[in-house]
């Protein structure tokens, strides 16, 4: 009696275990929303300027703000002159902590540098048109000169911005377009030539082949998902870098087609196996009906096989998208990651996952870059969120 | 002459032997009935005619099919000329994810014709022809399966139809329909006989009966008997045929 | 009556069939061609650069010399520390999905987050392993943080293997079971698990293959290089595929550097490739076992 109950709790007990274990891809995808955001949600309203700097400028200076992408222009030294971002007619003259030696003997400034501070008031008083970077703790409640405020990372100017400057003295630039567009331009120069190429063996695979040879075959395709990306990065690298430097008389062959070669590839077996599972749910008497009133196989596979598989044939491709897009290694070994606009295929190109994976490493956490690296993995999160719920919109949607 | 002729032909799918020295000829505008159990085999002599057996994997054939005195098993015949001679309707209605209009042009559009009138004509006259022009031809541009199960058969009936063949096959064409649309159906088959050679498998014994001149009675992959209805059905020469049209076995 | 007859044999369709299906074959073979471009170029290579030695060797002279012995060692770690953790939460949630989960909002549900999981990019769940096993549960950079992203990543590849094996597993068999008294539990235990479990291994086996190769996940925990072998799951080790990528892309000597790399490309691929034959020799095996009962 007490054995059978035992044995009843027991049960109750393994049926809870796999009640709970039915939760987890569940428990893991809030998860994961959940720590992306959590760890990038602080970027948007936080100061682009280095942490504990500040930038500041001589009081008759007009200019009671200016832009972080002007900031970086001076800084770079593409502008000289405060004309040329609105103020007036005055050379701008940099100084960083470092420079400050250069304005003052060593008896001024103290053995030990005790003497900074009034220093550095006496240099942003005296030079009109400097544009002084320092450590917050120099500027003392004396200080003669302007305090420029804070720029601060904007939602807008994040998803608009051109430039991606993430460690650029002294202010960041975190614009992501270019990776995205990066993104989105590899993985659409993958998808133009993997899509045909699969469309073409999935046919010959589920329609043409006679079942021995596509016995042979399917093991193989699988086996080319198999490889590791890291092993088509690293065949992208001393094969296909090479090769399109040469053809191409390029100064290097590290170029978004590089990237989409590889990322094709790597497409490829994704493509053939749902595209061709498709076409197998093609009812066979449809086939047959085609073939008695004369039409060759071509034909029926044109007229009907095609057309009635055609959601599957869609989410093929989605799906084909959602690999390239997500690829990380390949990408990041084979495309030479230049934070650029796309204009060619034969350019370097650098993509979210790429940038994710080159950066993280060198960013501290918690720190404005840290946060920018996981804004984005939620942009890429979303976006193959989206191409999810378009396959599952697709596939529900057979037309008939 | 005959117009379709079998002489000892022999089928084997691998190992199994599914059809066994089967002779058989069948005269211009008549309506030809196999019937038997399932599995014995009438369904694979049917598509012996139009090579609809070449689809699958294994199969081998032996003897000689002879349609219009010419061997269709001859090295060198296109099999997509025989099979606009041959045309088929299939046992469950199977119309194409297309138009009631495009599925009757599919015939003529996959063999090359594009003259707009033509393809009009043939489908319109083809709709009539198969006796559902009144019905559907308000929604020529509607989906195929908008239609009920016994349209969508005469659907398919229209579309074999279109490419003008001289020989129809019918492999159970009215198992899947309601007693209603089945008998459209054999009053159909009754007209299309003064244009075309019918040949029709049936599980259905009265069908059998109703529709056709002659009769060929399959067991186990062999012809048992064959000739013409009224006497295979009113005085049986084999014990196995009488003991399956008196339904003691099937 | 008669109606037009239309006999207008077309022959150019005769000639289109026959250049498709020539030109799906030829890119079929290309296909394949690849693959075989890429297998053999890396067996070529690499071959020369294995030895005993190089497989059972710490690396030296700053990555320009020895083997890829903690690589090697620290793979298996972490497939053996994701395994751990994936294969029973991936088999049980699947026995929920296939066996207890009543067809409704809850599966679709959660069969909507499975696939969603699925398409999540490896280098996401990186930042996720980052911030939740290294950060806030404080594990570091170690196995137990490596292995438990890798094990995420592959949960829904184990799912969906075993609830296809589930599947598979005709109801008359449940029927027959619960029809002799036998509760769900033992009905699974006894019945469904002993006829699916071969194609639940296969998808296990193929999984493994899955995080012998993956890299971006792992590219924050593993370690760039060590000649320590780990002690414990706190300890940092190095891997294969992200050992591969520093040798190709960065470290002192490209040059001196290449054979190491081409080595250890042919071992990764050596992994896999006997991953995946063994997967298929095993669904072979069985697929004959149970056409002969």
């Amino acid at each position: 009696m007490n054995k059978k109950f035992l044995n009843k709790l027991f049960e109750k007990l393994i049926e809870g275990v796999i009640t709970l274990s039915g939760g987890i891809t569940s428990l893991a995808v809030i998860l994961i929303v959940i720590f992306l955001f959590k760890e990038g949600f602080g970027l948007f309203g936080r100061s682009t300027l280095q942490d504990d700097m500040v930038l500041a400028v001589n009081k008759s200076n007009p200019l009671s703000r200016i832009k972080a992408a002007n900031v970086k222009a001076i800084f770079d030294q593409d502008v000289t002159n405060w004309k040329q971002i609105g103020g007036k007619n005055d050379s701008i003259i940099i100084v960083r902590i470092e420079d400050i030696p250069n304005y003052f003997k060593e008896s001024q400034l103290g053995a030990n540098f005790e003497n900074l501070a009034p220093c550095i008031n006496h240099l942003t008083d005296s030079l009109s048109g400097v544009i002084l970077f320092v450590p917050k703790k120099y500027i003392t409640s004396s200080f003669k000169g302007k305090v420029l405020p804070e720029e601060k990372v904007g939602l807008v100017d994040f998803f608009t911005g051109k430039e991606w400057y993430p460690t650029a003295v002294p202010d960041s630039r975190f614009g992501v377009l270019p990776l995205i567009l990066g993104t989105l331009w590899v993985s659409f120069g993958a998808i133009l030539f993997a899509l045909p190429l699969g469309l073409a063996v999935a046919i010959y695979l589920a329609e043409i082949a006679d079942s021995r040879i596509r016995r042979m075959l399917k093991p193989l395709i699988e086996l080319l998902s198999g490889i590791p990306s890291v092993i088509y990065g690293f065949f992208g690298l001393v094969v296909l870098v090479p090769l399109i430097q040469s053809i191409f008389n390029l100064p290097v062959g590290e170029t978004a087609l590089a990237g989409s070669i590889i990322l094709g590839i790597m497409a490829l077996p994704t493509i053939i196996t749902i595209a061709e599972d498709a076409m197998r749910t093609t009812p066979r008497a449809m086939k047959e009906a085609s073939l008695a009133l004369g039409a060759t196989r071509w034909q029926t596979i044109y007229r009907i096989v095609i057309p009635y598989s055609i959601s599957g044939i869609t989410a093929a491709a989605i799906l084909g998208i959602g690999r390239a897009i997500g690829e990380t290694m390949a990408v990041l070994m084979v495309t030479g990651n230049a934070g650029v606009m796309p204009h060619t295929f034969l350019q370097p190109i650098r993509t979210i996952p790429a940038t994710i994976a080159a950066e993280l490493g060198e960013s501290a956490q918690g720190g404005i870059h840290y946060q920018a690296l996981f804004v984005l993995g939620c942009v890429l999160f979303v976006l193959t969120l989206l191409i999810n719920l378009g396959v599952e919109y697709v596939s529900s949607k057979r037309k008939i | 002459m005959a117009k379709i002729e079998t002489r000892d032909v022999n089928l084997y799918y691998g190992d199994f032997h599914a059809l066994k020295d089967i002779s058989m000829k069948m005269e211009e505008n008549t309506v030809t009935a196999l019937i038997g159990p399932s599995g014995c085999g009438k369904s694979t002599y049917l598509r012996l005619f139009n090579r609809m057996n070449d689809l699958i994997d294994n199969v081998k054939i032996e003897g000689e099919v002879l349609v219009d005195d010419e061997d269709i098993y001859r090295k060198g015949l296109n099999v997509d000329e025989l099979r606009i001679k041959v045309g088929m309707v299939f046992q469950k209605p199977n119309p194409f994810p297309k138009s009631v209009f495009e599925n009757v042009a599919y015939g003529l559009r996959v063999n090359g014709i594009k003259d707009k009138h033509v393809i009009e004509e043939t489908v319109v006259s083809s709709l009539k022809h198969a006796a559902l022009w009144d019905e559907v031809r308000d929604k020529l541009h509607k989906s195929a399966f908008e239609l009920s199960g016994g349209q969508q058969q005469r659907l398919c009936i229209a579309r074999a139809l279109a490419i003008s063949p001289s020989i129809v096959l019918m492999d159970e064409p009215a198992s899947a329909l309601d007693p209603i649309s089945t008998a459209k159906i054999e009053e159909l088959i009754h007209d299309l006989k003064k244009d075309y050679t019918i040949v029709i498998v049936t599980h259905n014994m009265q069908q059998a009966g109703r529709v056709s001149d002659f009769t060929g009675f399959f067991y186990m992959g062999e012809l048992i008997e064959f000739g013409r209805t009224v006497d295979i059905f009113t005085s049986p020469k084999k014990h196995q045929t009488e003991n399956y049209i008196t339904g003691r076995f099937g | 009556m008669s109606f037009q007859v239309v006999k207008n044999i077309d022959r150019r369709k005769r000639r289109s069939e026959k250049f498709a299906f020539g030109l799906f074959r030829a890119l079929s073979i290309f296909v394949v061609g690849i693959l075989f471009v890429i297998l053999g170029f890396i067996v070529m290579k690499g071959a020369s650069a294995i030895s005993w030695k190089f497989l059972t060797t710490m690396p030296s002279e700053g990555m320009t010399g020895g083997g890829i012995y903690p690589a090697i060692i620290g793979t298996f770690c972490l497939i053996g520390g994701s395994v751990v953790f994936s294969f029973p939460i991936g088999v049980l949630a699947a026995i929920y999905m296939n066996e207890y989960a009543s067809k409704g909002f809850l599966v679709s549900f959660i069969r909507m987050m499975t696939n969603n999981l699925a398409g999540i990019p490896s280098i996401v769940f990186g930042l996720f392993g980052i911030s939740l096993f290294v950060n806030t549960l404080n594990f570091g950079d170690s196995i137990l943080a490596g292995s438990l992203t890798l094990g995420l990543l592959t949960l829904p590849v184990i799912i969906r293997t075993t609830e296809e094996a589930l599947k598979a597993v005709d109801d008359s068999f449940r029927n027959g079971s619960y029809a002799l008294g036998a509760t769900k539990l033992q009905t699974i235990r006894r019945v469904v698990l002993p006829i699916a479990y071969p194609n639940i291994i296969t998808g296990l086996i193929l999984s493994i293959g899955r995080i012998s190769g993956e890299t971006a996940p792992i590219l924050f925990i593993v370690a760039y290089f060590t000649t320590k072998l780990p002690k414990s799951i706190y300890d940092q080790v190095m891997a294969l595929p992200y050992h591969l990528y520093v040798l190709a892309t960065s470290g002192t000597d490209m040059e001196k550097q290449r054979p190491i790399a081409y080595g250890t490309a042919l071992v990764l691929i050596m992994i896999v490739l006997v991953i995946n034959l063994m997967a298929n020799a095993l669904r072979r095996y069985f697929s004959n076992k149970v056409k002969m009962n």
